[in-house]
């Protein structure tokens, strides 16, 4: 994980190069696999293909650079970041440097998933050597021209320079570059010689998105397109008995109605045409299976955690005989609702099936694998299959499932015109891939002082944790440790939701651990530090997470929140996590604003490696946080007879301005690798809150949302 | 069908659409100006946001009926070359995530300091409440509009 100058993938299997037929050098690289032994970048800069390449870097006869990347872009400000790795090594100023969005014109995309994270942690090593690899090419072919040796060369900002004074510009040198051998062993830049990696790069779109530019899914228009909106059973567990279109059909611009499977698609000339065409279908629904309801759902959670058939995820020492010996057992239960996601931008997609392709455009986190079950659907060749991804409004995990994708190419190869299926906020809310409702138990040993045993049940709807999140803190930390988990097939769908498991997990962990250290009479953060003494780093390969790390993020968060000297009336509560290789401590401020807490500040740690780009950093921290805190806080959605009871945002809450805290966020001083941003912001943030509110009112919150147990603790008051 | 005249973005136009058509819809699907956003259709989100006679207003649930004669302004129109301070400030603060809210952020901020050019925080966080943004860059709009103020008076 040090940043140190070494690489494995061989450059020449991974880089190649181009003349451009317009001048300039063309640059590809794939950095997950090697090239192909044909792959060569086109010399026509119209006809990029990224079938064998992640990313093109062109750099034309005046020096400017301009990389083409096809990766999508969710918000999470790699499109800016990414770039200001290659640039970096590369060695040019950065306002040299534009970034384009690639169209994916092809099937074969070699790592296309905005998710997890992880884009950054991939891409560190491979676009530092793609951008020092070219820049050797540069001075290899300036020395050349020169009749000197390259090494008493050098270039930076973009000029070349040789021992006699002499300089020439990127540019100057591009067309001879492109016929060179590309060079191995080329040095990385060391840390200290960072100029672009490490100083706020303003979002490359940034222009586009004030000014209101055509940029998302559902911007994207073309020629002859009809627009769609589909009804979909009401309820999970229903389908379609009969149905009858005459009023849709006679709704002004609504051209065709048709079914396929159990929807039906309103197709219309203007988006408002097909929602109203869609609001006077008459459908008659049959159940089809059960019609569930969150009480039935809590009930089948709760057996699952009373009963034996659990699946033992790890197991350190001996849980059983800790808790046989114990002083004292804690023991809680936690419990969260299903959440939909509501990206901003509803669920949308193009589609145009034709007998000779089948065009796709729109938001997509998973392009390749929606391409395939596409082409599966329709019965066509994957060579067929031509998607576009478009900027995306959000996605959170909801545009990693292709249903929407899939609907569109349905209704285009049913109706034969190009179609734009169109999800009103009502579909979003009700068609969802929730975040499934979770319960988990905790409960810990404690002897002479000690923690000695851990144990800890998930129950949860359709799917449990997964990965090596059974063997996060406090994995560990405490000699016997356990952790089962079960669960409930339910026919809701149900799926990855901005930082799976641990969104809620951390929560129940971070105020169980809360509440040990009163039973411990010790500091909260004094009880982490302790228990991270316990880890060996290194020592346990399933173990990621570093205790080394960890405290140094804590000490951190503790000396910027001041922790345990603030002012009479704000209460904090503090919580620790580390998920998708990152490490994360956060402190809530809260006042008590006519007995209501009010949350007023959120300090925040990170430890996330090298910060590439601190501002776009900020930003996604900033959001995590304040997402953490507005669903622990707010969101709430059940089920009744198989239907949600939320669909719009008149009664399902989201964060508003007022409620927000500020976010003031600082990042561990590392030499590390960069890691991922987008999620471990907002793990902690629930128990920090959590554990805020318990030290101001002395309620203890084990339930999501906050909100519905603070009104009632409120109504209690007040009797 | 009704035949409908405005003046979006200073210029005079035409539309015949269905009277209960939004005017959300006609800016997006009639004129192509799909900088005005959809989020929600009820007027709960604020995506939508524009200036009617230079007040904010959601378009999605204003009907066409109720706008002959309408003086609109849409985010494509909010400065003519260069960008209006809110936007420098936006851009200076850079403020986006996904970017899919801030259309609308950025009209109600616009209309809210032309009545208010000098507001306070509170003042702001009202201002702005109607306005969700789910990636949460609440933040940075809220010192995004305390800027703007500062650089237009
Ligand atoms: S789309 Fe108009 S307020 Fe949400
Ligand atoms: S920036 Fe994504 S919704 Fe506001």
């Amino acid at each position: 994980m040090e940043n140190q100058n070494k690489f494995t993938l061989s450059r020449r299997n991974f880089i190649r190069t181009s003349a451009l037929a317009s001048g300039g050098l063309l640059i590809g690289f794939n950095f997950l696999t090697s090239c192909g032994e044909t792959a060569a970048p086109p010399v026509d800069i119209s006809k990029l293909d990224f079938k064998d390449f992640n990313a093109f870097i062109k750099i034309a006869e005046n020096g400017y650079v301009t990389i083409f990347s096809p990766n999508p872009e969710i918000g999470q400000g790699v499109k800016t970041s990414m770039p200001m790795i290659i640039a970096e090594e590369l060695d040019v100023p950065w306002d040299h440097v534009s970034v384009e969005q690639g169209a994916l014109d092809t099937t074969n995309f070699s790592r296309q998933v905005a998710g997890g994270s992880q884009s950054i942690r991939f891409g560190w090593d491979a676009l530092r050597q793609t951008g020092a690899t070219a820049k050797q090419m540069l001075i290899n072919a300036a020395a050349a021209k020169w009749g000197v040796e390259a090494s008493t060369c050098s270039a930076s900002n973009g000029i070349i320079k040789n021992s006699n004074g002499d300089e020439l510009g990127y540019g100057d040198v591009v067309n001879e570059a492109a016929h060179l051998e590309i060079p191995e062993d080329v040095a990385l830049k060391t840390t200290k010689d960072y100029k672009i990696i490490g100083k706020d790069a303003i979002n490359v779109d940034i222009d586009a998105i004030i000014t209101g530019k055509p940029l998302f899914g559902l911007d994207y228009v073309a020629e002859n397109m009809s627009y769609v909106s589909v009804i979909r059973p009401p309820a999970f567990g229903q389908k379609i008995n009969t149905f009858d279109d005459t009023a849709a059909k006679a709704v002004n611009g609504v051209s065709e109605v048709v079914q396929f499977g159990d929807k039906i698609a309103v197709l219309a000339s203007n988006t408002w045409a097909a929602m109203k065409g869609k609001k006077t279908l008459k459908v008659q629904w049959t159940n089809d299976s059960n019609l569930e309801n969150t009480a039935d759902h809590d009930a089948e959670l709760f057996k699952i955690l009373d009963g034996k058939n659990l699946e033992i995820r790890r197991e350190d020492g001996n849980v059983k005989q800790a808790f046989a010996e114990a002083d004292k057992v804690l023991e809680r239960t936690y419990e969260s609702p299903f959440l939909p996601h509501n990206c901003m931008e509803p669920m949308n997609f193009y589609a145009n099936v034709t007998a000779d392709k089948v065009h796709l455009v729109g938001p997509i986190q998973t392009p390749a694998g929606t391409a395939r079950r596409i082409a599966d659907l329709i019965n066509r060749s994957e060579e067929d299959i031509h998607l576009e991804m478009t900027r995306m409004g959000g996605g959170f995990g909801r545009r990693l499932y292709g249903d929407f994708a899939l609907e569109a190419a349905e209704i285009s190869n049913l109706t034969k015109q190009p179609v734009k299926v169109i999800f009103s906020r009502e579909d979003d809310m009700a068609a969802g891939i929730y975040r499934p409702a979770i319960k988990y138990r905790i409960a810990a040993s404690i002897k002479d002082g000690n923690v000695t045993g851990y144990h800890l049940k998930e129950a949860a709807i359709n799917s449990n944790m997964y990965g090596l999140i059974p063997h996060f803190f406090p994995a560990g930390a405490i000699k016997n440790y356990k952790v089962e988990s079960g669960n409930y097939q339910s026919n809701i769908t149900t799926g990855a939701w901005r930082a799976p498991y641990t969104n809620f997990l951390a929560f129940a962990e971070q105020s169980f651990f809360d509440e040990l250290a009163e039973l411990l009479e010790t500091d909260p953060i004094q009880l982490r530090l302790d228990l991270l003494k316990n880890v060996k780093d290194g020592e346990d390969p399933n173990i990621q997470y570093s205790a080394k790390r960890m405290t140094d993020t804590i000490n951190l968060v503790a000396k910027k929140s001041n922790w345990g000297n603030t002012k009479d009336g704000i209460y904090q509560g503090f919580a620790a996590y580390y998920s998708h290789n990152t490490h994360v401590a956060e402190v809530v401020d809260i006042t008590l604003k006519n007995g209501l807490p009010l949350v007023e500040k959120v300090t925040v740690a990170v430890d996330c490696g090298i910060v590439v780009n601190p501002t776009g950093a900020k930003n996604q921290v900033e959001g995590g946080v304040i997402d953490g805190i507005g669903h622990a806080m707010y969101g709430d959605f059940s089920f009744e007879n198989g239907q949600p009871q939320h669909v719009n945002f008149n009664t399902y809450r989201l964060i508003r301005m007022k409620e927000t805290p500020i976010i003031e966020t600082y990042f561990v001083d590392n030499n590390l690798s960069p890691t991922g941003l987008g999620e471990p912001g907002l793990p902690p943030a629930g128990g920090a809150l959590a554990n805020a509110i318990k030290a101001a009112t002395g309620q203890l919150l084990t339930k999501q949302p906050f909100v519905k147990s603070i009104q009632k603790y409120e109504a209690n008051l007040k009797v | 069908m009704a035949s409908y005249n405005l003046k979006i973005n200073g210029k005079a136009v035409a539309v015949t659409v269905d009277d209960d058509t939004p005017l959300l819809w006609v800016l997006r699907d009639e004129l192509n100006l799909v900088g005005t956003k959809f989020g929600c259709g009820i007027a709960q989100c604020g995506a939508c946001t524009v200036h009617l006679d230079g007040t904010a207003v959601r378009s999605c649930s204003i009907p066409m009926a109720s706008l002959e004669g309408a003086n609109i302004t849409t985010i494509e129109g909010l400065s003519d070359d260069k960008l209006h301070p809110v936007q420098e400030a936006w851009k200076e603060l850079d403020v986006p995530q996904c970017g899919y809210c801030q259309a609308g952020q950025i009209m109600t901020a616009t209309s809210f300091l032309k009545q208010n050019p000098n507001p306070n925080s509170e003042q702001i966080r009202t201002a702005m409440n109607g306005n969700l943004c789910r990636c949460a860059s609440y933040n940075r709009i809220e010192k995004a509009v305390a800027l703007a103020a500062k650089k237009m008076s």
